[in-house]
């Protein structure tokens, strides 16, 4: 039987439904990496955990264990924390580290309470010190650093997508099939699930490294494509205000604030947006913040790098053609 | 059918909230303190599915400080039938272990066939409650849906996951949490808020309750530093004279962003 090193940090990697690694993975890796050494577990469908296995490897994880089942698409939640308890038992790393998504939430939530484990929730970055793991938070929306860590015990800590820069370098990993113990746990079921076709070509919202996002300014959900058109130029994500939202200018999947998704991109492109207290707090962590608004006074210019007092309807389409010619 | 509502009181998402940075607590006094919006939702769910089924009461748990009682107060008001306050000075800085244990423990001395509650608050906006409830309570759990349909012994919803839409299906009793997706919640009516004065509120401690709160065998999260990230301070800022696009098209690319 394998022995794991001693400082192993345990990773949970989300599958898409094709079975890949989902995009988080290489930002967990890539923290593991930085605190000790990476062990993946994959939850893949039966015939999928080699492949699913190599790609864990090439985003750094040194001990891949694949549990393959089919569960995992038939009850919620249930299947991976089972598989989950299983690995933490073989490996016994320093720390658990997955997905601050809505699935990798709950797994989570299930694991910690039944192995009574510490729990960090929405680290933006893990580090070690001489007592152990240490999660690095950012609170009401980046005003405050935390950082917390467990009286005792490897702590079970949810990342934050796109938080961690981080990449761990490509290796060969060891792989071992993972024998789970089903807790008989009570799980609902999924009775269907229709992939949504994708309409753009754009990256998603969560966890995109550029964000275009517009707000009451572009005044109709007709102008509101005057952002599409930007987000495509710099191959960014939209995302709105939520004022844009209960417009009806775009759905509420893109309102980025406190009820919304928050977002740390390198860059965070604000059209037409007041920057009120409740939007700030789901993008004032990216790293550069460029806005455009024709208020003077609008408080996202107090955190913008760059900001533009105008009529977006003019300076956005001459953006657009300015960045446009130098690609050709 | 008996629905329990895990609601709470936050700082307002629309003034500056504050830490103190002693203690890492939550300045309750420095900003408005409101119910928390998705929990307001969650309870909306609850009183509108209430009211197609027979016999079906609602109930809001809450976990604080006895100064939110004000505030819980407008759960009453909207339409839920009892208020279980659990406030105990012990349970100040609760981490999420011991929240869920007391939380747990409550909603079993309830009773319950539905517990709903937001998917995340917008506080602490850690999300994992839902699930450790359901596993300490031994129920199934269909977190961050969008919608339900809740009949007598069962519930059916749907939820995004994954870069799709999944229907989830679950026997009761269970726990959901729910997304701003839902319809916000009514607003307290004149005959509500007179009602809500007669409505029993119910006080718990840790103790009462039958969780330890000192007990030292569990790990904890703990705070070990808090500190105020300095603000971050404004750039550059130009007016557009007719140049401004290209203004931040060369800034972009200077800051290899384009």
């Amino acid at each position: 039987m394998t022995t794991f090193p001693d400082d192993s940090i345990l990773v949970l990697v989300e599958a898409t439904p094709s079975g890949e690694p989902a995009k988080s993975a290489a930002g967990l890796l890539g923290a593991a990496s930085g605190i000790g050494t990476p062990v993946a577990l994959i939850v893949a469908h039966p015939g999928r955990g080699p492949e699913a296995a190599a790609a864990c490897g090439a985003l750094g994880a040194e001990h891949v264990l694949v549990a393959e089942t089919e569960a995992a698409t038939a009850w919620l939640a249930v299947p991976a924390a089972d598989a989950l308890a299983s690995a933490a038992d073989l490996v016994r790393p320093d720390a658990i580290l997955i997905s601050n998504s809505a699935d990798g939430r709950d797994v989570a939530g299930r694991f910690a309470a039944r192995t009574r484990s510490a729990v960090a929730v929405d680290a933006v970055g893990v580090a070690r010190d001489e007592e152990g793991i240490v999660a690095h938070h950012s609170v009401y929306g980046g005003a405050y650093n935390v950082h917390s860590a467990p009286t005792f015990g490897a702590p079970v800590i949810t990342v934050r997508e796109g938080a961690v820069d981080a990449r761990a370098e490509a290796v060969e990993p060891a792989v071992e099939m993972l024998d789970v113990t089903p807790s008989g746990a009570a799980a609902a079921s999924i009775e269907l699930f229709e992939e949504q076709s994708v309409e753009s070509s754009r990256p998603e919202l969560r966890g995109a490294a550029k964000v275009v996002a517009g707000g009451r300014g572009l005044s109709s959900e007709e102008q509101f494509a005057l952002v599409d058109q930007l987000a495509d130029v710099l191959g960014a994500a939209v995302g709105a205000s939520r004022a844009a939202v209960d417009a009806g200018y775009v759905p509420n999947s893109h309102q980025v604030g406190q009820t919304g998704v928050s977002v740390s991109p390198q860059l965070y492109v604000a059209l037409g947006i007041s920057g009120a207290i409740q939007h700030r707090a789901g993008m004032q962590t990216a790293k550069t913040i460029v806005a455009i608004n024709k208020d003077p006074d609008a408080p996202i210019f107090d955190i913008a790098d760059f900001g533009v007092v105008g009529d977006l309807f003019q300076v956005v389409p001459q953006l657009i053609e300015s960045l446009s010619a130098r690609k050709e | 059918m008996k629905i329990i509502v895990l609601m709470k009181e936050v700082p307002d998402t629309y003034g500056e909230r504050t830490l103190n940075l002693e203690t890492g607590l939550a300045e309750r006094g420095a900003t408005e303190a409101v119910l928390d919006e998705i929990g307001e939702r969650a309870l909306e769910a609850a009183l509108s599915s209430a009211e197609k089924i027979d016999g079906s009461e609602v109930i809001v748990l809450s976990m604080g400080p006895a100064t939110a009682a004000a505030t819980l107060r407008r759960a009453l008001a909207m339409g839920a039938a009892k208020l279980v306050h659990i406030s105990d000075e012990k349970l100040s800085g609760a981490d999420l272990g011991l929240t869920a244990d007391v939380l747990a423990a409550a909603i079993r001395r309830i009773g319950f066939d539905l517990v709903i509650t937001g998917n995340l608050s917008t506080d602490g906006s850690g999300g994992v409650l839902p699930a450790m409830l359901a596993e300490i309570l031994g129920v199934p759990h269909a977190s961050t849906l969008n919608s339900v349909e809740i009949s007598a012994g069962r519930l059916e919803g749907t939820r995004e996951a994954n870069g799709g839409v999944m229907t989830v299906a679950t026997e009761l009793p269970a726990l959901i949490s729910i997304t701003d997706r839902f319809p916000a919640a009514r607003f307290p009516n004149f005959k509500g808020i007179m009602a809500a004065k007669k409505k029993p509120v119910e006080m718990l401690t840790a103790a009462e309750l039958g969780v330890d709160s000192d007990a030292l065998d569990n790990p904890r999260s703990i705070m070990i530093s808090v500190s105020e990230k300095p603000p971050r301070s404004a750039g550059t800022k130009i007016v557009d004279e007719g140049d401004g696009g290209k203004k931040l098209a060369e800034f972009l690319v200077q800051n290899r962003l384009a």
